[in-house]
């Protein structure tokens, strides 16, 4: 997985489709990334703050019981672990880093489920800057919880009250208002989405959940090393992006990213353009963007990151659908057998695993556990309480 | 079809603009119910182009006039094709441009898109998210088909990027007034005076400066600068809160007095 081509493209996805008043902005944050990326002093101050502040490196757990029981050898990559309980610290961090190296004081951010703005907000918090989040009305409601943490955090929360009221109208809301405030604010995106050079860089920034899992292996692992088998849920696509990076270049090592059945871009969407990148997209003939159905808000995205797109179309990694019953009883069963409650979103890959575990049988499997469950407890407890 | 009264648009504006005129350029919704009243509406008032927006679900340039009027035009059904066969069989003698996104462009096929333009006799086309680096392939189909694609310039340009926008710009360059989305403001932004200047120094091609113009007094006060007005939000607006495209025509009008008394 190396550098886009072009403007911002891998394969035939990507692009810069967005407003004239936005491009010089991007063109400079592309040259800022690149500069810093290149800077050994701000590698090691985020590495220092990835070690430090979020609690790298996230360990690689073996589920032995859960692994008994499907048949498989299981590993969980446990990004459920670093501050703020999700993988989207790596990339905030990264962000927040550069946009006070450009000078930027204010963050502005989308959330779906909750995690990237808290997460968002908490650099803001740590780096004294100012923070403004978008999330769709609808999500606010199914993540109370979250919306609170970002407000005690500092942050200001903004309910997006367009479209469908979750993650894409959120999405519109930021871009909407870093048209009018790009001259002091960052856009701190959220996922391998958006116009170049987000996809690229935030897969940069968590490229690093892939180097530690790729080293873990290659000590856990007998042989080569190398695991049969890599799996992660794809929303917009950024924690599948991070743990992938670290084993693309292996051929042997089969990559597979699970959709949401109720929002598979990649599944049952074809390539169109909206948020600034040309990707797989779920909408109508017409080219109306169809709003994603899925029980996590994290998930809950028509797109998904060109890169992914391109993944698929040369066939180097896989894009398979799960429902959300199947994740529903995917939650239950990790917390019942490894006492890990997993985020919603996490439990999309698990759910592929348990499904698929016939076709998967005596395989090594890596799971990236992208995130911790607390915050979809209310929401489970009003769908699975009364059963337990 | 040859575009309205067989003059490109470009060619119509500037007639105008070298008879010392300002030009006065409605954004309208297409697809909502009552548009192609609208349409006829401006035409009676005088205005020297019209903007026909063909609603997108997700129009990140527009503020909450426009998107709501095109939930509306998608509600009622709006689509590409029947907004565009529609203008076809509209009899005004106005240059007229869609305003829409690029995935609905995209969806279509840019050179399909291209020649149903030029058949519908529309001769200009408006694409806020399609941006000089990736215009390439739906100017080259455009241009194709005799279409005319304005670019926008915005005051976050170099010099050396809006003479390379203006350079592309045809039919007229479409200033952005101020950093952010369309909607009506209180006042002149003061970035709108200076992005006009900038770009009439780079160019003979008409300079209409649209976001963030909402009165008469408004346009008449940067039309000091540039060569007219594009004007969306409050028309829409007023047309939204009356049902009425004669009320819509009447706000046009004004425009179009203001300007020419100057
Ligand atoms: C725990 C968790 N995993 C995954 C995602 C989806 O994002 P991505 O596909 O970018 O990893 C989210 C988004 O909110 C999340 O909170």
């Amino acid at each position: 997985m190396g550098e886009p081509t072009g403007v911002g493209r891998f394969g035939s996805f990507g692009g810069l489709f967005v407003p004239e008043t936005l491009v010089p902005a991007l063109q400079e944050l592309d040259e800022a990334f690149r500069d810093a990326w290149a800077d050994q002093g701000f590698r090691d101050e985020l590495d220092g703050l990835l070690r430090d502040y979020a609690g790298r490196p996230s360990p690689l757990t073996e589920c032995e019981r859960l692994g008994a029981e499907l048949g498989i050898r299981l590993f969980l990559k446990r990004e459920d672990l670093n501050h703020t309980g999700s993988h989207k610290i790596n990339n905030v961090l990264g962000q927040a880093l550069l946009a006070k190296r450009m000078g930027k004081k204010r963050l502005l951010a989308e959330t779906g489920a909750g995690q990237h703005g808290v997460a968002t907000a908490t650099a803001a918090a740590l780096l004294d800057m100012e923070c403004l989040v978008y999330m769709g009305e609808v999500d606010m409601a199914r993540q109370e919880l979250n919306v609170f943490r970002m407000r005690l955090l500092g942050a200001e929360v903004t309910p997006a009250l367009s479209g469908s009221r979750t993650l894409k109208d959120a999405v519109n809301e930021a871009m909407r208002d870093w048209v009018a405030t790009v001259e002091h604010s960052h856009y701190c995106l959220g996922s391998v989405m958006g116009p170049h050079p987000y996809p690229y860089m935030v897969r940069e920034f968590h490229r690093v959940i892939g180097n530690e899992t790729a080293e873990q292996c290659a000590q856990r692992i007998d042989g080569d090393g190398l695991p049969d088998v890599v799996v992660a849920c794809v929303g917009g696509g950024s924690n599948a992006a991070g743990i992938f990076s670290g084993f693309a270049e292996h051929p042997s090592v089969e990559l597979v990213g699970v959709e949401p059945a109720g929002g598979a871009a990649i599944g049952n969407g074809v390539p169109g353009i909206v948020h600034g990148m040309l990707s797989f997209l779920k909408q109508d003939e017409f080219g109306q963007v169809q709003e994603a159905e899925s029980i996590s808000a994290g998930l809950d995205y028509p797109g998904v990151g060109p890169e992914h797109s391109h993944l698929h179309e040369i066939g180097r990694a896989r894009y398979v659908p799960v429902t959300d019953d199947e994740v529903i009883d995917a939650f239950a069963l990790l917390s019942r057998t490894e006492g890990i409650i997993p985020a919603l979103e996490s439990a999309h890959a698990i759910a592929w695993v348990s499904r698929e575990r016939a076709q998967l049988a005596g395989k090594t499997v890596v799971v990236n556990l992208s995130g911790r469950g607390d915050k979809d407890v209310a929401q489970m407890m009003e769908i699975m309480g009364d059963k337990l | 079809m040859t575009p309205r009264n067989g003059l490109t648009l470009q060619t119509a504006l500037s007639t105008h603009i070298a008879a010392g005129g300002k030009c006065f350029v409605p954004y309208l919704t297409g697809g909502l119910p009552g548009w192609e009243a609208t349409i006829s509406a401006a035409a009676a008032a005088g205005v020297q182009g019209i903007e026909i927006g063909i609603p997108f679900s997700d129009p990140v340039m527009d503020g909450p006039v426009i998107q709501h009027s095109s939930q509306k035009a998608l509600d009622a059904g709006a689509t590409p094709a029947a907004i565009i066969d529609s203008v076809a069989s509209i009899d005004v003698e106005v240059p007229l441009a869609v305003m829409t996104y690029a995935n609905l462009v995209y969806r279509f096929g840019y050179e399909r898109f291209a020649s149903e333009l030029r058949a519908a006799g529309i001769s200009g086309a408006i694409l806020p998210d399609i941006p000089l680096e990736e215009a390439g392939p739906w100017c080259e189909a455009a241009d194709g088909s005799g279409v005319e694609t304005v670019m926008l310039a915005a005051p976050t340009a170099d010099d050396d990027r809006l003479e390379r926008v203006v350079e592309r710009a045809r039919g007229f360059v479409y200033a952005v007034g101020l950093l952010g989305i369309t909607g009506e403001r209180e006042s002149l932004a003061a970035t709108s005076k200076v992005i006009a200047a900038r770009l009439k120094s780079m160019t003979d091609k008409p300079v209409l400066v649209g976001v963030g113009v909402s009165t008469p007094q408004q346009a008449v006060e940067v039309s000091e600068v540039a060569d007219g007005v594009v004007v969306g939000s409050a028309i829409v607006r007023r047309i939204l809160e009356t049902g009425s495209a004669e009320a819509g025509g009447e706000l046009m009008a004004e425009f179009v007095e203001a300007l020419a008394l100057g």
